[in-house]
């Protein structure tokens, strides 16, 4: 029954730790679920400061809101959607082991991030046209002076928020760009193919966030109306 | 000769020499060691900054140094010790030598992450140090805003960027814990066979996976306060400093728990071991930790029963302090239960488990004082409070980590300790620890404020005996550090099993060998189950 416990000749799809490779691929699973698990706590701290101040100053919070451009927030939202739709693919195409097929739906990933990205700099170099900035030039029109710290506030929460969110999308382009090169050398294939599918899980959960973020960054006022 | 076949057995300390061996390893017990060294010189730097806090409280009038000296020493004191010492101690050392082994693993789920862990605690630590060096921190551990945001000039950044780095190192050996207890296990090891350290140190895992993440968050929070003012946390535009208090404190109460849980699984361990019995009512000890785990993340309110909170939310936040002392109480209880008729021995693991059990109750029952919303405005910031958390944390935690150390130094090393010196520091580090703090709550309860340098002449008497029990305490942690170093090469060959344990870590060769077990183990008993060692021959190597 006893088998021998020294190490096995060391691969990709079975580390030396691991009795087997499907012991592996659930070990790594669980890890990146578990690491999601404290994404959402970190990302969960800026959700609280954003609850306790649109609860505190909810007409402001709705004013500042309309200030930024829903269609465009709207239009980059479908953007990151299909790069999910596109991660998904190359997901599937590891599985079956099409070498041409995963690179080409990671490349399309990258690009759609990369839009995101983009799209996201446009606007917020806008903030800075518009004096939306939080510091000493922050000066929002057409609300009384004594309301102005607190659409500063609304501001402070937009950039923390959406930077945060932006740091995990750049995070995540790198890690598309070690999966192409990666896959490229034709490392992933039908039986080993852990590192696409877990890069997967964080980008769906990038994305996730984004689904939260822009309700409730964007369409705060349009209950208002 | 037998010596001659120890010297030449294979084993994880003699696989490979060199620096880059020890630097470039993913081998969990190395891993372990480099904790060790790096976590012990964080205690000495913390240990000399609480010296320099008594020498300057032997006097009531602050002679000794300046009170922006004096704020620094103690912040200081607390972010050695918490962040770079208690947090990362039994876990990261202890936890990461013994988790693997325990549950018949060649290693954690994911070594190089358990190595790049070890590098972030490091980084972290040099952060740290270096605003030590240059100047220091003067906010408190405890980083209230807006002192911490607008008005202290002191390396607030770099101090803060230390501990955000090394908490990440906390986070990932959470989640590596965490994975190799659900996927790891032996054959036969069920969740109902682990050993209650690897119980209390998955509940640890938890704690540290999900409250880390708010710490980190919030000291990003903090960061872009001080640095860009963007008010989140400053009153002037709307912001409210109370929740820097409320996001601190979801993470920093849970925290006391990664401290104190995993010293309730080495004690664990010990009592059983050394009364050779069955831990009493294992099942309750093993859920008490998960217990505690979860509650404790629903008592951080208990820090602001002064700080603007509402008397219902204090209320609630009263009664579940409360609450999460029943699954302390429980594990108490049944380490009592355990001791009583059996066989026990008075080695040093056990002396210093007795001494966690007393320092632990007393500290655990101070904190229901501290619960009662009363009593707790009248102590607030006393010395009561600094009293009851260092019977915690000192009385509790590092007597458990000393306990552990003693326990398993003959399987880390290869060597025994000096058992006459080893009980002797035992002693002496009980005996100072008494002295030392039990001043403290007295002062406290006479309204002693903790974080001041000058005090009223009539508190000097009680000063004084505390700061001769520091010097008391200080020889009591040097003697082990001694003694240990020598036992390294003068100690006696360790054997297998040199305290009959059941464990499977002492199933294997002491040192053990590269991937721990040279068969995988098999586990066909439930934990603590002495008869399977009974006539096991005691062998050397």
């Amino acid at each position: 029954m006893a088998s021998e416990a020294h190490a096995h000749e060391e691969t990709l799809a079975l580390r030396e730790q691991f009795e087997t490779a499907s012991q592996q691929k659930d070990a790594s699973t669980l890890g990146m679920w578990i690491f999601l698990i404290t994404e959402v706590m970190f990302f969960g701290g800026m959700f609280l400061a954003y609850t306790v101040y649109r609860r505190a100053y909810p007409d402001i919070f709705a004013i500042a809101s309309s200030s930024l451009n829903v269609y465009i927030g709207a239009a980059n939202t479908v953007v990151l959607l299909c790069s999910s739709l596109t991660m998904v693919l190359a997901v599937r195409a590891a599985q079956l082991g099409q070498k041409q097929m995963i690179i080409l739906f990671l490349i399309l990933t990258l690009l759609l991030g990369g839009v995101f990205l983009g799209v996201k700099a446009y606007e917020w170099n806008e903030k800075f046209v518009e004096h939306h900035i939080p510091g000493t030039s922050f000066h929002f029109e057409g609300i009384p002076a004594e309301s102005q710290g607190h659409a500063q506030l609304f501001f402070s929460l937009y950039f923390a928020m959406t930077g945060l969110h932006a740091f995990h999308m750049i995070i995540g382009a790198g890690l598309l760009l070690y999966l192409i090169f990666e896959a490229r050398k034709g490392r992933y294939t039908a039986d080993y193919n852990t590192p696409v599918d877990l890069i997967g899980l964080y980008w769906h959960f990038v994305d996730v966030i984004w689904i939260f973020l822009f309700p409730l960054l964007y369409l705060i006022d349009r209950h208002l109306k | 000769m037998i010596t001659a076949a120890v010297t030449e057995r294979e084993h994880y300390l003699n696989q490979s020499y060199g620096l880059k061996s020890w630097l470039l390893t993913k081998d969990h017990k190395r891993i372990g060691l480099l904790y060790l060294f790096t976590v012990t010189l964080f205690f000495f730097l913390g240990g000399a900054f609480a010296t320099m806090i008594r020498i300057e409280l032997l006097s009531p009038t602050g002679n000794f140094v300046s009170s922006d000296t004096y704020n620094k020493l103690f912040t200081m004191h607390g972010v050695a010790m918490i962040f770079f010492f208690l947090i990362p101690s039994i876990p990261a050392t202890l936890g990461n030598f013994f988790l693997p082994m325990m549950i018949g693993a060649r290693d954690l789920a994911f070594p190089r992450i358990n190595l790049v862990s070890w590098y972030l605690l490091v980084i972290g630590g040099l952060f740290a140090l270096f605003a030590m060096l240059a100047g220091g921190v003067d906010t408190g551990w405890t980083f209230y805003t807006p002192y911490s945001t607008t008005y202290s000039n002191s390396w607030v950044i770099a101090t803060a960027l230390g501990i955000f780095i090394a908490g990440f190192s906390s986070i990932l050996t959470g989640l590596n814990f965490i994975v190799t207890v659900h996927r790891m296990r032996a054959p036969g090891m069920t969740w109902s066979r682990m050993p209650l350290f690897v119980w209390s140190t998955y509940a640890t895992s938890l704690i540290q996976v999900l409250g880390t993440p708010v710490l980190a968050v919030t000291i990003i929070l903090l960061f872009c306060e001080r640095v860009f003012h963007i008010g989140i946390f400053d009153p002037a535009l709307g912001g409210d400093p109370v929740l820097f208090q409320h996001l601190f404190w979801f993470y920093s109460h849970p925290a006391v728990y990664i401290m104190i849980l995993p010293a309730m699984g080495v004690i664990s361990e010990i009592v059983s071991v050394f009364s050779r019995k069955a831990i009493f009512g294992y099942h309750f000890v093993a859920y008490a930790s998960i217990a505690i785990a979860v509650l404790g993340f629903l008592v951080w309110g208990h820090h602001l029963f002064v700080a603007t909170q509402s008397v219902y939310a204090g209320l609630v936040f009263s009664f579940l302090s409360y609450f999460v002392a029943i699954p302390s109480a429980i594990k108490v209880f049944n380490w009592t239960a355990t001791l009583y008729k059996g066989s026990i021995s008075f080695a040093t693991p056990m002396l210093y488990a007795f001494g966690f059990i007393g320092l632990f109750t007393i500290g655990g029952l101070t904190g229901l004082f501290l619960a009662a919303l009363g009593f707790d405005v009248h102590v607030t910031d006393t010395y009561f409070v600094v009293a009851h958390f260092h019977y915690i944390m000192v009385g509790g935690a590092i007597m458990a980590y000393m306990g552990g150390l003693h326990y398993w130094w003959p399987k880390m090393t290869g060597r025994m300790y000096p058992e006459g010196w080893a009980k002797l520091s035992a002693l002496v580090v009980f005996l100072g620890f008494n002295l030392t703090f039990f001043p403290q709550f007295i002062l406290g309860y006479m309204g002693m404020p903790r974080r001041y340098h000058v005090y009223p002449d009539e508190f000097q008497v009680l000063h004084v005996l505390s700061t001769a029990g520091a010097s008391v305490l200080a020889v009591g942690y040097l003697m082990p550090m001694i003694y240990f170093v020598w036992s390294l090469k003068y100690g006696a060959m360790a054997p297998a099993n040199p305290w009959g344990a059941s464990g499977l870590e002492w199933k294997t060769p002491s040192p053990p060998p590269l991937h721990n077990f040279d068969q995988m183990p098999v586990v066909t008993t439930e934990a603590y189950d002495y008869s399977s060692v009974i006539g096991e021959e005691i062998q050397v190597g």
